[in-house]
């Protein structure tokens, strides 16, 4: 049986069309729960036999298809290296503006709804097409026009690269930092301002010593989103620096990189012999796979911890 | 401040319109200009994406680009007795480019246009600009072809870029991906925000959102590797990629935004609605279906509405599923071409500035318009429930 | 403040680190097809000469023609010929025809379902079932099946040459399904009884490859390694390696000279393609 409705506001009669429905939409809900369970153990069941500790250090030096000697090393760091740096930018600005969101902006003014309605654009827009937009406008516009000034022209930023790929991949991620910012800060309970304010403290003063530290675990919730969110995300940096081989660890921002989530995409399409691949196909989809859930799963619990918290300062 | 501001507390008003607090410093003055010039940055990047990616297609929006097989061509000997604009014009460059050029340079560019001519087809469609409005959207009958067909073959000696196969294949994956997730997620979405016990809810949100967690590549994967096999025991349709496999593909994608868009509408009913029609001695059934549901299906539209935004940009999934083929058929279970697979599988060899690269930001283009237009009726919908639900609780 | 200092400073060093510029090295840049080809030539090559270093990157031959006009790369990898576009390009850019050099070859196989009863086909035959025209089995001599078509994405250099070189330029049906790899394209043939598809002739296990007649007459050859070798078999290729001629001197120049050597095509058989017929190696 699937669980009654709470109990003090149950009908008095039993009505098998209530039971009936409610069955149904509880079926729907343990299918979609089901469903992901499904994927998530295929693809544990099939994968772990392929995960080594010499698979995960391994740099492949002479084919990437060939089990017996490869490895998923460079893909591990270049999608660190290229999520970490896209941090560094998102972050900043994402805070800064779910700040002047929550501390400054009036809800109703022009202004706020702009910013407002472009932050939920900016999440809509497809993952791809922000491929192009790093490709059109920070390689052939930005890159060109930096070598145009200061390398007299010779390409040195005008080619796909770690630094575009982690700038695209942090315009794609801004809402996400955004919204969960917004939502810390505006479960800081208004008291304390007021009490900081009273103590003499300026507005700034207070959001950086006050509210900001007491938003964090928020914030950090909506860094590890974004850092999950851009790390399995393969479309955006096809164009804008991801590699299909390199023989060595980038070195420099303007170095480009393998990366997880494509070699994935290599590996299921590329590979000269499925049955051989397969093996290690599955493990570095669970490799993939592993990252992005604990990435998940630390934001969902770090989440719930600041909500409770929060309840117990209102 | 204005005086309809009712969705705030009073106290986060009075905050929000504090200045400056006590002891007013020029650099605080300094930094709040600062943090609103940075809040504007969302504003510039959606401005951006949509000039940058039009930029690189501009030029095939004013004509500029011929991809015509064969092309005049002016004769090694002609060159001094060409004028130097159209000299110019014919070899592409710009003025700047022209200037600095030697006269070897400029005729060894001259051979590689001869050498092109000499290779291109004697064909009655050689000499047709195929980037013109009408290639790129009627059907034409090409050498070849028995009838006029809608043909996307960009790598031929007669590049023909009919987009309308892409534009059906991609509603063909989106429609599938719609009517699978879309129940699905809508029931979920009443039963954890109306019927399922709150203890039961804390853990079920969780779990669906953590499907949005999984990559879309390794989605592809899977319906790639093992949903196509399954699906093919099961219906036992010819070809094991197709239009449906990639719509299921896409269906798990889209179930976590369809479902928490949804329940956040329903959720977002005042509770008394639900209390007034149990107190009228309705079922919970009956108060989540014919209250509750209702007051909110503004929302459930916006839900699908941004659910299909989403099916429609979806990369890899499709790339890997949905095997590709650019044909013009409703058929579910044909192979399907979309519009994003297309872009992400042909940017890589496109010649850079080529008329092919031009198409493909083209398209690009298109496909940003469409999510941005269902992203904002999308928005504006669920504005506009959440006023009149919160204007009548 | 002052540890937020510190950790600033240290940031900074490492974000330095990473921006200042490289080192002098040879730069491969281009086609996927090559990509595993080139990296083996240059772990031979580096291990025998300690003070050369090669740097090879994948992405596709437009990229690596796109980088060898930006001269971001030294030497451009390709799986097909350059277009007469990007060769202009080239001119523009550095004023000069960039060379083209030879450096390995390549056989397609066609290839079929194992249970399929065909063969062999004659290229007229694979003309008509690749463009759409044959739709059955039984018009080629098997089974009375539809005929299912994979095909490459056509930025790949492979469907450039099978539609140039089989299909005679004309277009590919448009039912053809297209994958991203020949993994893919092997896959699907292997599940499907009434499959067909192309790929390299040294890949393909569980599918079946053709044996191919020039035409009616000609007798039907398999593509093994030395039918392709001795250019009997029908369908091969060469792979490029393209350059700009101010760059091909010293390391770079001497390192393109290794690989069209015997000791260089030694290596091009370990990664499935062909050596190169005697006449276009290089001597030393």
């Amino acid at each position: 049986m699937h669980p009654s409705p709470t109990k003090d506001f149950r009908a008095k009669e039993f009505r098998y069309s209530s039971f009936f429905f409610t069955g149904i939409t509880g079926l729907a809900t343990y299918l979609i729960v089901a469903l992901l369970g499904v994927v998530l153990v295929n693809i544990i069941i099939h994968g772990w036999p392929g995960l080594s500790w010499r698979f995960v250090s391994t740099i492949p030096k002479k084919d990437v298809f060939d089990p017996a000697t490869t490895g998923i090393l460079p893909m591990i760091v270049g999608t660190t290296i290229r999520v970490v740096v896209m941090t560094v930018f998102v972050l900043p600005v994402g805070v800064i503006t779910a700040v002047y969101l929550t501390e400054y902006a009036h809800n109703t003014s022009v202004m706020t709804r702009i910013i407002r309605t472009a932050v939920n654009n900016l999440a809509g827009v497809p993952s791809v097409v922000f491929g192009l937009f790093g490709l059109g406008f920070f390689i052939n516009f930005v890159g060109h026009n930096l070598d145009l000034v200061f390398n007299n022209g010779e390409q040195a930023w005008g080619h796909p690269s770690l630094i575009w790929a982690s700038l695209t991949l942090a315009v794609m991620t801004m809402p996400v930092v955004i919204v969960a910012t917004e939502e810390a800060l505006k479960a800081v309970p208004p008291g304390l301002r007021e009490a900081s304010l009273a103590l003499g403290a300026t507005k700034l003063k207070t959001i950086f010593k006050i509210v900001l530290p007491q938003a964090l675990p928020g914030i950090l919730t909506g860094g590890i989103l974004a850092v999950s969110r851009a790390a399995g995300e393969v479309a955006p940096i096809l164009f804008t620096g991801v590699a299909y081989y390199m023989s060595d660890l980038p070195t420099h921002l303007t170095d480009q990189f393998m990366d997880l989530g494509y070699h994935v995409f290599v590996l299921s399409t590329q590979s000269p012999n499925i049955d051989q691949t397969q093996p290690i196909l599955y493990a570095t989809v669970l490799v993939l796979l592993i990252l992005t859930f604990a990435l998940n799963i630390a934001a969902i619990f770090v989440r719930s911890k600041m909500r409770r918290n929060m309840r117990s300062l209102h | 401040m204005s005086e309809n501001n009712n969705q705030t507390k009073p106290d986060r008003q009075v905050w929000t319109g504090i200045k400056r607090g006590q002891s007013w410093h020029p650099v605080e003055w300094v930094a709040e200009k600062l943090i609103f010039l940075v809040s504007l940055t969302a504003i510039v990047m959606v401005f951006l994406i949509f000039a940058f990616v039009t930029r690189e297609a501009v030029p095939l929006l004013l004509g500029q680009i011929n991809s015509a097989a064969t092309q005049t061509v002016i004769p090694l000997a002609d060159m001094d007795k060409t004028p130097p604009e159209v000299l110019q014009a014919y070899l592409e460059l710009t003025p700047e480019q022209f200037a600095s050029m030697d006269r070897d340079t400029k005729l060894l560019l001259m051979q590689t246009k001869l050498d092109a001519a000499k290779e291109a087809p004697d064909d009655k469609d050689a000499r047709i600009n195929t980037t013109e409005w009408r290639y790129l959207f009627w059907p034409y009958k090409w050498t070849g072809y028995d009838q006029p067909s809608f043909i996307w073959q960009p790598v031929s000696t007669i590049k023909k870029y009919n987009i309308v196969p892409l534009i059906v294949g991609s509603i063909k994956a989106t429609v599938v991906a719609l009517l699978f997730a879309v129940p699905l997620a809508l029931a979920a979405a009443i039963y954890v925000s109306q019927l399922a016990r709150p203890k039961f809810k804390e853990v079920i949100k969780p779990a669906i959102e953590l499907l949005s967690g999984v990559p879309s590549v390794v989605v592809g994967f899977f319906a790639l590797i093992v949903i196509a096999t399954v699906l093919q025991k099961m219906f036992g349709y010819e070809s094991r990629l197709n239009a449906f496999v990639a719509g299921i593909g896409l269906g798990f994608a889209i179930i976590p935004v369809v479902f928490s868009i949804a329940e956040d509408a329903l959720t977002s009913v005042p509770r008394s609605f639900t209390q007034a029609a149990l107190a009228l001695g309705a079922s919970r059934w009956q108060a989540a279906w014919q209250v509750v549901l209702p007051a909110a299906i503004p929302g459930v539209f916006a839900a699908i509405v941004l659910g299909f935004g989403r099916a429609m940009g979806e990369t890899m999934i499709v790339l890997l599923a949905s095997g590709n083929a650019s044909i013009m058929s409703w058929n579910l279970f044909d192979s399907a071409r979309t519009i994003t697979a297309t872009i992400a599988a042909e940017m890589g060899e496109v010649v850079a500035g080529g008329d092919h690269y031009r198409i493909l930001f083209l398209i690009g283009s298109m496909l940003f318009v469409v999510t941005f237009l269902s992203n904002m009726a999308a928005q504006l919908v669920m504005e506009r429930l959440k006023k009149r639900l919160e204007g009548k609780a | 403040m002052k540890k937020n200092i510190v950790h600033i400073l240290t940031f900074g060093l490492i974000l330095g680190a990473f921006i200042t510029a490289r080192a002098g090295q040879i730069t491969v840049k281009g086609s996927d097809t090559l990509v595993i080809l080139a990296q083996k030539w240059a772990e031979t090559y580096m291990n025998q000469h300690a003070d050369v270093k090669i740097q090879v990157t994948g992405g596709g031959s437009g990229i690596g023609f796109a980088a060898l006009q930006a001269q971001t790369t030294d030497l451009c990898d390709s799986s097909r010929k350059a277009r007469p576009a990007e060769i202009a390009n080239c001119i523009k850019a550095f004023g000069k025809l960039p060379t083209e050099y030879k450096v390995a070859m390549d056989g397609l196989s066609v290839y079929v379902n194992e249970d399929c009863p065909v063969k062999e086909l004659t290229l007229n035959q694979l003309q008509g079932i690749f463009t759409g025209k044959i739709k059955n089995w039984k018009d080629v001599g098997g089974a009375n099946a539809p005929i299912t078509i994979y095909s490459r994405e056509n930025s790949s250099g492979t469907y450039e040459f099978f539609k140039e070189h089989v299909l005679k330029g004309n277009d590919f049906a448009s039912s053809a399904q297209t994958m991203p790899g020949t993994a893919a394209i092997i896959q699907a043939v292997g599940k499907d009884k009434g499959g067909i598809g192309y790929g390299g002739a040294a890949f393909g296990t569980g599918v079946k490859h053709i044996n191919v007649k020039k035409d009616d007459a000609s007798p039907a050859i398999e593509p093994t390694e030395e039918n392709v070798e001795n250019q009997t078999y029908p369908i091969w290729r060469y792979l490029y390696v393209y350059v700009n001629p101010a760059l091909d001197k010293d390391d770079t120049g001497a390192y393109l000279k290794w690989i069209r050597s015997d000791d260089g095509q030694k290596i091009v058989k370990d990664v499935g393609y062909y050596p190169l017929p005697k006449n276009y190696r290089s001597n030393r």
